[in-house]
């Protein structure tokens, strides 16, 4: 029997039967239109005409001077429409769905981009759209909340658990079981049961051939380093993708690592995790001694998962990329950094990447091209950020 | 040595019988509770006895076994607490036991040393709901190498699946009576006509039916369609009332259900 979807070691179709068929029906659905001419356009032009692509690779000059080592372009993922890289998956996704006739489009959200990308382009298409999220994630995203509302969209709060992320991919997948025949599960990251991981980096990869060829245009080369914020790693996967084969480009995840790796409050996958099945993958989590998966911790609603996707388990056992784990308060220095230092209020899912960068960047010589794939806007986090910082702005 | 499950139908089909399979979450109440129930269970009619091995994303489960599985974590269950109890278990009962239980747990308990415990200490088959076909490889090798059965899984989703899943299923096909996942319902959307007609053309070993199935009435209209059938959350949701204080009522429940099959 022929092993799908898999990473080397990682990925696999580790879902319930109920959903088995469905799956290969997706899977078929991709593999037909990932090669279709029609569709690919219709994507492009979705991309270009509607989300904006493709997006600026901005040279942080300042950001540059200030830590004297690698020459540092940012890639604006922050500027797409919605706010974020999760507009191009859901894209790409939508629209596999309306050709596969779904009338129903589910999803999770943990920050609340994927959702809002989501309900987004459900408004576009005219599709119904149910967006999952922990009751704890709602309240720290609000905003996102209210927005996905705006856009016509259900938003079903999740307490069970942790009341965040994880919580909120259960009862989606459960969701999916129920409504099998009429309904299309929207997954926000290279993660789940195969095609979901590989099908995402394709709709995603487009960040990494953009800045390729954006960097060759204002360079003439190719980057030293790229780094991205990794929680179930789909703008990371979406940025290192085209690189991965130019072994001179070193490709850096940063996770996150709340109040410190070595707390009970992280959520640093990669650090600590182990091998698991979960989600309808094998790959790396945060887990006990019994498989029982942890709970996990973040200032970040988006990096707050205790898992990765199977790619980026990959990667790092085969040694191709490396992942830092940022603590909260790293992550928000990274974010008051780049606002003051570029006028650039990044997601605070970025500014981990940006907190990674500050530590690298001063390392590397003059000479070197670092990249940071910003791939959200912030405006999101300014009330979490206030509250981390004891600042109070009023919420009423 | 003979698997207990093949032993329990052999004995079922003499009587022209059908199997009562009921289902709890280990370790939901205490547990010294769950041998309470299980014996209880026996006693009362139960022919087969699914231990649902906590776990913290129960992805399959509808409210009220989530909320079990949680239950029985805070009283600090583990797998090696439930081998316990099947150790203690087997002294008292030689009736089947099977672990209902997610992938990661077997994965991570190591799935050589799972199974080898499983035939060591008393269990006669798994049901992994996260599992597909597919990828029973993970599990299949050292299942048939410690004499456990996987037991296999059918939805009314699986239309052509149904012939390949059939043909190496062991022990008994767990039917799944309607999309979506587990908990009492008071109606069902699958034409069982249809569905169990595809199974029975196929298997190789007894098909039961379960998700939704709580009280005598639907127990005795499914147990027409094939050999047996599942309860699970009914009986979850006397636990989750009555906690220590359930035994007796889960008991006189399961004597209803038996009762109103035969």
């Amino acid at each position: 029997m022929g092993k799908v979807g898999r990473f080397g070691d990682f990925g696999g179709q580790y879902v319930p039967e109920t959903v088995m068929n469905a799956v290969h029906e997706l899977e078929d659905a991709y593999n037909k239109y990932m090669k279709d001419d029609e569709f690919k356009a219709e994507l492009l032009d979705l991309f270009n005409n509607y989300a904006g692509r493709p997006s600026l690779l901005y040279y942080a000059e300042k950001m540059t001077k200030d830590l004297g080592g690698a020459k540092i372009y940012i890639k604006r993922e922050d500027l797409n429409h919605t706010g974020s890289h999760k507009i191009n998956n859901v894209l790409g996704q939508i629209l596999l769905a309306k050709k596969m006739g779904k009338k129903r489009i589910i999803a999770e959200t943990g920050a609340g981009q994927h959702g809002v990308a989501t309900a987004t382009i459900c408004a576009l298409m005219g599709l119904e759209c149910e967006v999952y999220m922990g009751a704890e994630d709602m309240k720290r995203q609000s905003l996102n909340v209210y927005r996905m509302n705006l856009l016509g969209t259900k938003v079903t709060g999740i307490s069970s658990g942790t009341a965040t992320l994880k919580d909120a991919i259960n009862e989606a997948m459960r969701d999916w079981c129920s409504n099998i025949d009429t309904t299309y599960y929207c997954i926000g990251s290279a993660m789940g049961p195969h095609p979901y991981p590989e099908m995402v980096r394709e709709f995603q990869k487009v960040i990494g051939e953009e800045i390729k060829r954006q960097l060759m245009e204002k360079e003439g080369r190719l980057p030293d380093c790229v780094v991205a914020c990794v929680g179930g790693g789909s703008n990371a996967i979406g940025a290192f993708y085209d690189f991965i084969g130019d072994e001179s480009v070193r490709l850096v995840g940063a996770e996150a690592a709340g109040s410190g790796i070595n707390t009970d409050k992280h959520a640093a996958t990669m650090a600590k995790g182990a091998y698991g099945i979960f989600h309808g993958m094998k790959s790396l989590f945060l887990q006990n001694e019994f498989g029982q998966i942890d709970e996990v911790y973040s200032i970040s609603a988006g990096l707050d998962y205790p898992g990765v996707g199977p790619e980026h388990a990959n990667l790092r056992a085969i040694g191709r990329a490396d992942y830092y784990s940022i603590t909260d308060e790293e992550a928000v220095c990274g974010f008051e950094y780049l606002s003051r230092t570029e006028g650039i209020i990044p997601a605070i899912e970025s500014a981990h990447a940006v907190a990674a960068t500050l530590k690298i960047a001063p390392t590397m010589s003059k000479d070197d091209i670092l990249v940071i794939n910003l791939s959200g806007r912030g405006d999101k986090d300014v009330y979490s950020i206030a509250r981390y910082r004891g600042v109070d702005i009023n919420e009423e | 040595m003979k698997n207990r499950i093949d032993i329990c139908f052999e004995n079922l089909k003499k009587e022209d019988k059908k199997a009562l399979i009921t289902f709890i979450t280990a370790g939901d109440a205490g547990i010294d509770t769950t041998e309470k129930l299980v014996l209880e269970m026996f006693d009362n009619g139960a022919d087969i006895v699914e231990l649902g091995v906590p776990f913290s994303d129960p992805i399959a489960e509808g409210p009220t076994i989530q909320k079990s599985s949680l239950r029985s974590l805070k009283n600090g269950t583990t797998l090696d607490k439930l081998f316990d109890l099947v150790k203690s278990l087997r002294e008292k009962t030689d009736k089947p036991l099977v672990f209902m239980m997610y992938l990661n747990t077997i994965y991570r308990y190591g799935v050589d040393r799972f199974f080898k415990n499983c035939s060591n200490i008393g269990i006669d088959g798994v049901i992994v709901p996260d599992m597909p076909f597919e990828e029973k490889d993970e599990i299949q090798a050292q299942a048939d190498q410690y004499g456990v059965y996987n037991i296999s899984l059918i939805a009314p989703t699986s239309h052509e699946r149904i012939k390949m899943i059939a043909k190496e299923s062991k022990g008994f096909i767990y039917c799944v009576s309607s999309t979506g996942v587990t908990g009492t319902r008071s109606d069902f959307a699958t034409d069982f006509n249809d569905f169990f007609e595809l199974i029975n053309e196929n298997v190789t070993c007894p098909a039961c039916v379960g998700f939704g199935i709580s009280n005598g009435e639907q127990a005795k209209e499914m147990s027409k369609y094939c050999d047996g059938v599942i309860v699970g959350s009914a009986i979850v949701n006397i636990i989750a009332e009555l906690q220590e204080d359930s035994v007796s009522r889960v008991g006189s429940f399961t004597k209803e259900l038996k009762t109103s099959m035969s």
